[in-house]
C-alpha cells in the first residue's frame, strides 16, 4: 500500500478506540498464522475474531481476516507491523477502505423441550437460522450474519437452552469493484 | 542452464561464497557435522569458533556492524539454537544483518522430542527479522539467498536458517543468486517526493529546528553518513545522535550537540526540549531518547524519515513521515534544497544558537580528575586520546561505563563504535570485539567493560588466544554492578541490594591462564602509561582499571521525567534521590 495511506499524521492523533476489520494476504507457508498471531499477542494489540483459510491454491496464498481495535495509532502501527512480515502481500483496513459486507457463521446447540423448545425454533424463524440438527430434545441452529446479529440470535437463545456455540470468526470483503 | 545438484552441505557452502561470505563464527554439535565436514573440506570460508553460542551472534554482529556486511553465524540444533537467542534478539533490536544457521534433527524426527530438538523456528519467531525451516531441498539453495536479501535489505535484522541434518546429508539443486528473485518482500527505498519537499519547506521555516539522527543512518551506509553531513553542513542546523547513531556525524563539528537521550548532553537534551521542528532522521523515538512523552518537545513539528513503516507514528506521532532509505531521501534532499534555494533564516537560526551555547557552557560532561583515585570518565578520554593516530573500533558492554564511552570518546566515523543499545545485553563486548578484529586484523580494537560484564562472556578470551585477535579489554572496575548501584542509590534509598561484585577475580592471573598479557592500574599518574604500554603489546590485553566506585553517570533524565529536567550531577553531587513514584516502576 503507498506509504501515504498511512501517514497523514492528521488523522492519528485521536486517542479513541475504534473496531477495524482488517484483511491480510499471506503465503500459505507453515508459520505464517502463528508470526501474526504473536505479532498480536506480542505487542498486546487485541484480537475479536480471526479466521484464515486458503483462497488462491495455484499462488499458494491465504487471506486472513483479523477483527481489532485500538486507537487510530495503534491501528496504523498493527497495520505497518503486518505490512513487514515478510511472507504478507497485502493489507487492507476494510474500514477505512469503504463500505464493506462482513459475514459470520455459528452453529448454536439448544437443549430445551416444550414451551422454550417451539419458541427458539420461532426466534431461529426470525433470524431466517436454519436447524441443521434435531433431536427430541434438542436443535443445532446454523446462523449466517454479521457479527451483530449473531451476538443478538445467542442472547435470545440464552434463556431457552443454549448450550454450546461454535462461531467462525468474521470473513470480510469491500463492496463494489474494489479488491484488495 | 543444467540444474547442479550437489549435497545440502554443499549447497549451503556454495551459497554462503556466491553471497560473499567470507568468515562464519560457530561452534559445532551432532545435527551440523555435515556441515563442519564440508567446511574441512574447503578453504574459501573461514570458520571462527567461538566458545559459547551467544558469542557467536554478538561476534556476527560486530563483523556486521563494522563492515557493513552481513555476519554469520553457525550452531548445532537444541542447546546451540537456545544459546543464541539472546545474540539474535539483540540483532533484532539493533537491526543488525546477521545470518543464523541452526543444525535440526532430521525431518522425520522432528515433534518428536528427539535427542537436541528444539523448535526453533518457534522459539526464534519473535526475536527474528524471519525465520525459514528448510524440509524440502529443492527450495535450500533458494531459502539461502532469499535470507541474505531478507537480512540486509529493508530495516537489516537477524535471520534464522533451521536446517534438519536429512536435508544435509540429501542431494539438493543449487541456484545462483541471480536465479532468486524475492515474491514479497521488496521494501520501499525512495521517498516520496511531495512529502520531501513538504519536509523541507518545513525545515526552512524553522526558527529553532534540530537533527535527531541514529543508526538507521549507519545501516543505511558510508554514503549515507556522508550525505547527512553535507546536508547538515548546508542548513546550519544542530545536529544530535543516539547511542546507536554514534559515528554518523563527526563528533568534532561544532554543529554536533553530542548524545540526545537518558545520558545525553545538557545541551543536546534541551534542544530536542525546545526546538520547533524536529527532522528524525533513522532514529526511532525510542523511550530511552524521549524521557516522558507526554513532554517530548512540546512546542514542534517532527518530521521522520525512516525505511520501517512501523517505526514511524509508533511512539510519537509525526507531522511528516517519509518511508524510504536515508540514503536515498538525503540525496534527494540535498538535490531539492539546492534547486529551491532554501535557507533557514539567519537571524532565527543566530539567536537558537546563542541559546544553545548557553547551554553548553554548563559543560553537563566534565569531571575533576583527582590526584588519588582514577575517574572512569578519564580513562575513556585518554584511550580516546592516545588513539588518535590509530584505525580504532570501539565495543562495550553496558553499564556505566558504557555511557561514559558514548558520552566521553569523540566518534568521528560510521562503522566504528559497537554497543549493545535496543537490549542492552551484558556480555555483548568482547564477543563483537572478536568479530571487529577478525574483519580488521591490523586495526586498534579496544572493548570498554565493566568488571560484572565481562564475567558474562569471559570464555571468549579463550577465542583470542586461539585467533591471536589482539583485542584490548579495558574495565572500568568500580566493583559494582554499577548502573545498578546508581539507580538504587537515586530510587531506593541506598539500598544496595546484591549489586556489589563480591569476588571478583585476580584478571591479570585469568588473563594469564588464557594465555595473554593482564595489566593493573590504579594510580592516575600511571594510567597514560598502562594505555600507551597496552596498546604497544602484539596480542590481546586485559587492562584491569580501579575506578571510583562512587562515580555517577551524568547527566541523567531519571525515567518520567522530561528533557528539561536532567539531573546533572556537579550540582547534586550525586547525592539527590529521585523523588518518583512513577520513575520507581519505569525501567
Ligand atoms: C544480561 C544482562 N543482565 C542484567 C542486566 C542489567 N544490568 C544493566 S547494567 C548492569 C551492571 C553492569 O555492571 P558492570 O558491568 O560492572 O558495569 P558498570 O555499570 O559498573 O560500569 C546490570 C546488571 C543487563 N543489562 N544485561
Ligand atoms: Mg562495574
Amino acid at each position: 500500500m503507498p506509504p501515504t495511506e498511512l501517514l497523514r499524521s492528521e488523522t492519528v492523533k485521536e486517542t479513541e478506540i475504534s473496531k477495524h476489520t482488517i484483511s491480510v494476504l499471506v503465503d500459505n507457508e507453515s508459520g505464517v498464522l502463528a508470526r501474526v498471531i504473536g505479532l498480536f499477542s506480542g505487542r498486546g494489540y487485541n484480537i475479536e475474531s480471526l479466521t484464515v483459510a486458503e483462497v488462491d491454491a495455484d499462488a499458494h496464498q491465504s487471506r486472513i481476516t483479523v477483527v481489532t481495535s485500538g486507537t487510530p495509532m495503534v491501528i496504523e502501527q498493527i497495520k505497518a507491523q503486518l505490512s513487514r512480515l515478510v511472507p504478507v502481500h497485502k493489507v487492507s483496513d476494510l474500514t477505512l477502505a469503504g463500505p464493506s459486507v462482513e459475514r459470520e457463521l455459528a452453529l448454536v446447540k439448544v437443549i430445551a423441550t416444550g414451551e422454550k423448545r417451539v419458541e427458539s425454533l420461532r426466534i431461529a424463524d426470525i433470524f431466517k437460522a436454519r436447524a441443521v440438527d434435531a433431536t427430541n430434545n434438542s436443535f443445532v441452529y446454523e446462523i449466517i450474519g454479521s457479527p451483530e446479529k449473531i451476538d443478538a440470535f445467542i442472547k435470545l437463545m440464552a434463556p431457552l437452552g443454549l448450550s454450546e456455540i461454535s462461531r467462525t470468526g468474521v470473513a470480510a470483503i469491500s463492496r463494489g469493484t474494489l479488491t484488495m | 542452464m543444467a540444474e547442479r545438484i550437489l549435497s545440502g552441505s554443499e549447497v549451503v557452502l556454495q551459497a554462503l561464497a556466491d553471497q560473499g561470505v567470507e568468515v562464519v563464527f560457530g561452534y559445532p554439535g551432532g545435527a551440523v557435522l555435515p556441515l563442519y565436514d564440508e567446511i574441512f573440506k574447503q578453504n574459501r570460508i573461514r570458520h571462527v569458533l567461538v566458545r559459547h553460542e551467544q558469542a557467536a551472534v554478538h561476534a556476527a554482529e560486530g563483523y556486521a556492524r563494522s563492515t557493513g556486511k552481513v555476519g554469520v553465524v553457525l550452531v548445532t540444533s537444541g542447546p546451540g539454537a537456545t544459546n543464541a537467542v539472546t545474540g539474535l534478539t539483540d540483532a533484532l533490536m539493533d537491526s543488525i544483518p546477521v545470518i543464523c544457521l541452526t543444525g535440526q534433527v532430521p525431518t522425520h524426527l522432528i515433534g518428536n522430542d528427539a535427542f537436541q530438538e528444539a523448535d526453533t523456528t518457534g522459539i526464534t519467531r519473535p526475536c527474528t527479522k524471519h525465520n525459514y525451516l528448510v524440509k524440502n531441498p529443492d527450495r535450500l539453495a533458494r531459502t539461502m539467498h532469499e535470507a541474505f536479501h531478507v537480512a540486509s535489505s529493508g530495516r537489516p535484522g537477524p535471520v534464522v536458517i533451521d536446517l534438519p541434518k536429512d536435508i544435509l546429508v540429501g542431494k539438493a539443486p543449487y541456484l545462483e543468486p541471480s536465479q532468486v528473485q524475492h515474491r514479497t518482500y521488496n521494501p520501499v527505498v525512495k521517498g516520496e517526493r511531495s512529502q520531501i519537499e513538504e519536509a523541507l519547506e518545513m525545515l526552512a521555516s524553522a526558527k529553532k529546528p534540530i537533527l535527531y539522527c541514529g543508526g538507521g543512518v549507519i545501516n543505511s551506509g558510508l554514503q549515507a553518513c556522508k550525505l547527512l553531513t553535507e546536508f547538515t553542513r548546508m542548513t546550519g542546523a544542530p545536529i544530535t545522535l543516539t547511542l546507536m547513531g554514534l559515528g554518523a556525524f563527526p563528533a568534532s563539528d561544532k554543529q554536533y550537540l553530542g548524545m540526545v537521550g537518558m545520558h545525553g548532553t545538557y545541551e543536546s537534551n534541551m534542544s530536542m526540549h525546545d526546538c520547533d521542528v524536529m527532522i528524525a532522521i533513522g532514529a526511532r523515538f525510542d523511550d530511552r531518547v524521549t524521557g516522558n512523552l507526554d513532554f517530548f518537545a512540546p512546542h514542534s513539528q517532527k518530521i521522520q524519515i525512516d525505511i520501517d513503516q512501523s517505526s514511524i507514528n509508533k511512539n510519537v506521532p509525526v507531522d511528516i513521515g517519509i518511508v524510504g532509505d536515508v540514503g536515498h531521501v538525503l540525496e534527494d534532499m540535498i538535490k531539492i534544497w539546492k534547486a529551491k534555494q532554501y535557507k533557514i533564516d539567519a537571524n532565527a537560526l543566530d539567536s537558537w544558537w546563542k541559546e544553545i551555547e548557553g547551554w553548553r557552557g554548563k559543560h553537563c560532561l566534565s569531571y575533576k580528575q583527582p590526584k588519588d583515585v582514577i575517574k572512569p570518565q578519564h580513562v575513556i578520554r585518554r584511550v580516546h586520546e592516545l588513539t588518535r593516530d590509530r584505525k580504532t573500533y570501539i565495543t562495550t558492554d553496558v553499564g556505566q561505563h558504557q555511557m561514559w564511552a558514548a558520552q566521553h570518546f569523540g566518534f568521528e566515523h560510521p562503522y566504528e563504535w559497537m554497543t549493545s543499545g535496543g537490549l542492552g545485553t551484558m556480555g555483548y563486548g568482547m564477543p563483537a570485539a572478536l568479530g571487529v578484529q577478525v574483519a580488521h586484523p591490523d586495526a586498534t580494537v579496544v572493548c570498554f567493560t565493566g568488571d560484572a560484564s565481562i564475567m558474562m562472556n569471559i570464555q571468549e578470551c579463550a577465542t583470542m588466544t586461539q585467533y591471536r585477535l589482539p583485542i584490548k579489554t579495558v574495565i572500568l572496575n568500580n566493583r559494582y554492578m554499577g548502573m545498578v548501584r546508581q539507580w538504587q542509590q537515586l530510587l531506593h534509598g541506598s539500598r544496595y541490594s546484591e549489586s556489589y561484585s563480591e569476588t571478583l577475580p585476580d584478571f591479570v592471573k585469568l588473563s594469564e591462564a588464557f594465555g595473554f598479557t593482564g595489566m593493573t592500574c590504579n594510580n592516575p599518574a600511571d594510567l597514560d602509561d598502562a594505555i600507551k604500554k597496552m596498546l604497544e603489546i602484539d596480542g590481546p590485553v586485559i587492562l584491569d582499571v580501579a575506578v571510583d566506585d562512587k562515580e555517577n553517570c551524568y547527566p541523567m533524565i531519571p525515567s518520567g521525567k522530561p528533557h528539561n529536567e536532567m539531573l546533572l550531577g556537579q550540582e547534586t553531587d550525586g547525592n539527590e534521590a529521585i523523588d518518583s513514584d512513577e520513575g520507581m516502576v519505569l525501567v
